[in-house]
C-alpha cells in the first residue's frame, strides 16, 4: 500500500522537536495574522457556494500532491501546489485552502508537527500562495497576458515559491540552533531542483485548465480576465512584484551574518584546510567580502547586503516601469 | 481500491482514551508537545517520565504500543538535518570520523543535543498519533471549533476531510491508468524526457482540478436541494463533565510541574 507521507515534498514538513519554542510561536503568530486576514478578505465575498468549493479544492491539492513522476535514481517529483492554488483561486482563498491542506497533513498523517504547524503553514501555505498571487499575477499583466507570458510566469512563481518555502524552513531551523553552513546549502540545493519540477507541473496544469475550461479560470481568478490583463499595472502591483523579491532577499541579508557568524562544521573544516578564501573569492567582487570599508562586524554585512539589494530593487523597478510604458503604448 | 479505512489512521475502539472528550485530548496533546519542546536537552529523567506517561496512555487506548512506536518513525528522516549538531556544538571530543580529506570531531554536548532532539521529536509524533488513532476527525474538528478556530476554517476542513479520500481515489485511478499505458522494458524508462513527464503530470493535475471543481458544483447543488442556506449548523458544545475537567487540570498541572522542575533543579 502506498503511503502518502513518502510522497510529500522532501524536508519541508518540520516535525515537532526541531524548532525551539520561541521560533515556533513566532511563526504561529505570523500564520494566525495571515490566515486571519485571509478569513476576513474571503469572508467578505464568501457566499455559501464557496465553502464546498474550497473544501474540495483543499482535497484536490492534497490528492494532486500524490501525482508523481520519476525523476532520477528512484526519486520522484511532484507538486507542492501553493503557487498553482494562488493562480487558480486568487490569493486569499488559496491561503485558506493551503492552510487547510497543511493542517490536515499534520492532524491526519503526522506530516509535520503540531507546535511546528504555524511555521509549516506559513512556509507551504502562506509564502507560496502570496508569491503566486502578488508576484505572479502582476507579472502576468506586465507581459500583456500572452500565452508565453503565462508559461514564463507560472514557471517562475512556482519555482520561486518552492525555493522560498525551503529558505524559510532553513531559516527557522537555523534560528532554532541548527548549523547554517549545512542546512542552507542542503535545503536550497535540493529544492532548486524540486522547484523546477513544480514549475513544469504548474505550467502544464494551468495550460490544461485554460484550454479546457477557460470560463472557469476567469470566474475564479479574475486577474486572468482579458479585460484585467489589458489594464496597465498600478504602482501597487509593481511594488508587489519587486517587493516580493526584496522581502526574501532582505531576510537572507539579515541572516547572512548569522550564517557565517561562528564557523561551524564544514566551514571550520574548510577554514582549517585554508581554502575558504579561495572558494569564496569570485562571489564578492562588488562589495568585497560583503562588508563596507571602515565598518566591521555583522552590522556592516547587513548594511552591505541591504545596499546590494536596494541596487537590484532599483534596477528591477526601473525595468518594470519601462515595460509598463511599452504596454500602455500598445494598448 | 484505496479507501478511508486504509488511509485514515483512526482506529475504532471503546477504550477510556477513545471515550475521553476530544477537547481534553487535543488540549493535552498540544500541552504535551509544548512541554517536551520546553525541556532543555539532556533532561533525560524528565523526558523518560514524559515517555512513560505517554506509553501508559497508549496502553489504556488499546491501539497497540507497537503500532504507535513504529508509525512514529515517519519523522525520523528529518533527523538527518540535525545530525550535524553532533559535530558543530563545541564540547569534549568523543570520537573522530574521517571523511575523505577531513576529520569530523564529535563532541559530547553535540551528541546530547542531537539525541534529545530526535527523542523529543519521536515522542511528539507518538502523542499526535495517539490523538489521531483514538479520536475521529469529526471530533477533532469539534474540538478545534471549541478552541475558537474560525467557523469558515472548520467548515473548509470538514469538507476537505469528507472529500479527501474521494479525491485521493481519483488520483490513484489516474496513476493506475498511466501505469497501464506506460509499458516498460527492463533498464529503460517509458515515456519521454523529464520535461515531457512533468507535462503529463501537470495535465493530470489539471484534469483533477477540473473534476474537483465540477464535483464541488454537484455537491453544492445537492446541498441546496437539501435545504442548505449557507449556514452550517452544529449542536451546541456541551460543557465538560467534572471528571473531564479534572483529567484536563491534572494533566496540564503534571506537565507544567515537570517543566518547572527541570528548570528549578
Amino acid at each position: 500500500m502506498m503511503s502518502t507521507h513518502l510522497l510529500l515534498p522532501l524536508g519541508l514538513h518540520i516535525p515537532d522537536g526541531f524548532l525551539t519554542v520561541p521560533v515556533a510561536l513566532a511563526w504561529w503568530v505570523l500564520t494566525v495574522i495571515a490566515v486571519g486576514v485571509a478569513v476576513r478578505k474571503v469572508g467578505a465575498s464568501l457566499n455559501e457556494r464557496q465553502i464546498p468549493l474550497m473544501g474540495v479544492m483543499a482535497a484536490f491539492i492534497f490528492a494532486a500532491q500524490m501525482l508523481n513522476f520519476p525523476v532520477l535514481g528512484g526519486t520522484s517529483g511532484h507538486l507542492l501546489g501553493g503557487a498553482l492554488a494562488a493562480l487558480l483561486l486568487g490569493p486569499w482563498a488559496a491561503v485558506l485552502v493551503m492552510a487547510c491542506v497543511v493542517a490536515l497533513q499534520a492532524l491526519l498523517f503526522q506530516d509535520g508537527g503540531l507546535l511546528a504547524l504555524g511555521a509549516n503553514i506559513f512556509n507551504m501555505g502562506v509564502a507560496t500562495t502570496l508569491i503566486g498571487a502578488f508576484v505572479g499575477a502582476p507579472l502576468l499583466r506586465l507581459l500583456g497576458g500572452q500565452r508565453w507570458g503565462l508559461v514564463l510566469v507560472g514557471f517562475a512563481t512556482a519555482w520561486l515559491s518552492v525555493v522560498a518555502a525551503a529558505l524559510l524552513t532553513s531559516m527557522q531551523l537555523v534560528l532554532s540552533g541548527l548549523s547554517a553552513a549545512v542546512v542552507f546549502p542542503a535545503m536550497l540545493f535540493v529544492h532548486l531542483f524540486i522547484g523546477v519540477g513544480e514549475g513544469l507541473i504548474t505550467v502544464a496544469a494551468l495550460g490544461f485548465v485554460l484550454t479546457t475550461r477557460p470560463d472557469l479560470v476567469t470566474t475564479m481568478a479574475s486577474y486572468l480576465n482579458p479585460a484585467t490583463l489589458q489594464r496597465p499595472l498600478n504602482r501597487r502591483s509593481i511594488l508587489g512584484v519587486t517587493g516580493g523579491g526584496l522581502m526574501f532577499a532582505v531576510g537572507a541579508a539579515l541572516l547572512s551574518p548569522l550564517a557565517s557568524g561562528d564557523p561551524d562544521g564544514l566551514e571550520r573544516v574548510a577554514e582549517d584546510q585554508g581554502f575558504i578564501d579561495r572558494a569564496l573569492d569570485p562571489f564578492f567582487n562588488l562589495l568585497p567580502d560583503y562588508t563596507l570599508p571602515g565598518l566591521d562586524g555583522p552590522i556592516s554585512t547587513i548594511i552591505a547586503g541591504v545596499l546590494g539589494l536596494l541596487i537590484v530593487f532599483g534596477l528591477v523597478y526601473g525595468l518594470t516601469l519601462l515595460l509598463r510604458g511599452r504596454n500602455q503604448e500598445r494598448a | 481500491m484505496l479507501s478511508s479505512s486504509t488511509l485514515d489512521r483512526y482506529i475504532a475502539g471503546q477504550s477510556p482514551v477513545h471515550l475521553l472528550d476530544a477537547r481534553v485530548k487535543l488540549s493535552l496533546t498540544l500541552a504535551y508537545i509544548l512541554a517536551l519542546a520546553l525541556l532543555p536537552s539532556g533532561a533525560w529523567l524528565v523526558m523518560g517520565l514524559c515517555a512513560a506517561m505517554l506509553w501508559v496512555a497508549v496502553r489504556w487506548s488499546q491501539v497497540g504500543l507497537r503500532t504507535i512506536l513504529l508509525r512514529a518513525f515517519v519523522a525520523l528522516p528529518f533527523a538527518l538535518v540535525a545530525v550535524t549538531l553532533v559535530f558543530s556544538v563545541p564540547g569534549q571530543p568523543v570520537f573522530r570520523l574521517p571523511l575523505g580529506p577531513w576529520v569530523l570531531t564529535a563532541s559530547d554536548a553535540g551528541l546530547v543535543r542531537f539525541a534529545s532532539i530526535v527523542f523529543k521529536s519521536w515522542l511528539s509524533v507518538q502523542a499526535a498519533l495517539l490523538l489521531t488513532a483514538t479520536t475521529h476527525f469529526t471530533q477533532v474538528l469539534y474540538a478545534l471549533r471549541a478552541l475558537r478556530l474560525p467557523t469558515v476554517l472548520v467548515a473548509i476542513l470538514s469538507f476537505a476531510y469528507r472529500y479527501l479520500f474521494v479525491m485521493i481515489d481519483e488520483a490513484q485511478r489516474m496513476l493506475r491508468a498511466r501505469e497501464c499505458r506506460s509499458a516498460e522494458t527492463p533498464g529503460q524508462h517509458s515515456g519521454g524526457s523529464i520535461v515531457w513527464r512533468a507535462r503529463v503530470v501537470g495535465q493530470m493535475v489539471g484534469t483533477l482540478f477540473v473534476r474537483s471543481y465540477e464535483r464541488s458544483e454537484r455537491i453544492y447543488l445537492a446541498m441546496l436541494a437539501r435545504g442548505f442556506t449557507g449556514e452550517l449548523r452544529t449542536l451546541n458544545p456541551r460543557s465538560l463533565t467534572q471528571r473531564e475537567q479534572g483529567i484536563l487540570i491534572i494533566g496540564l498541572a503534571t506537565l507544567a510541574g515537570l517543566v518547572l522542575m527541570t528548570y528549578l533543579a
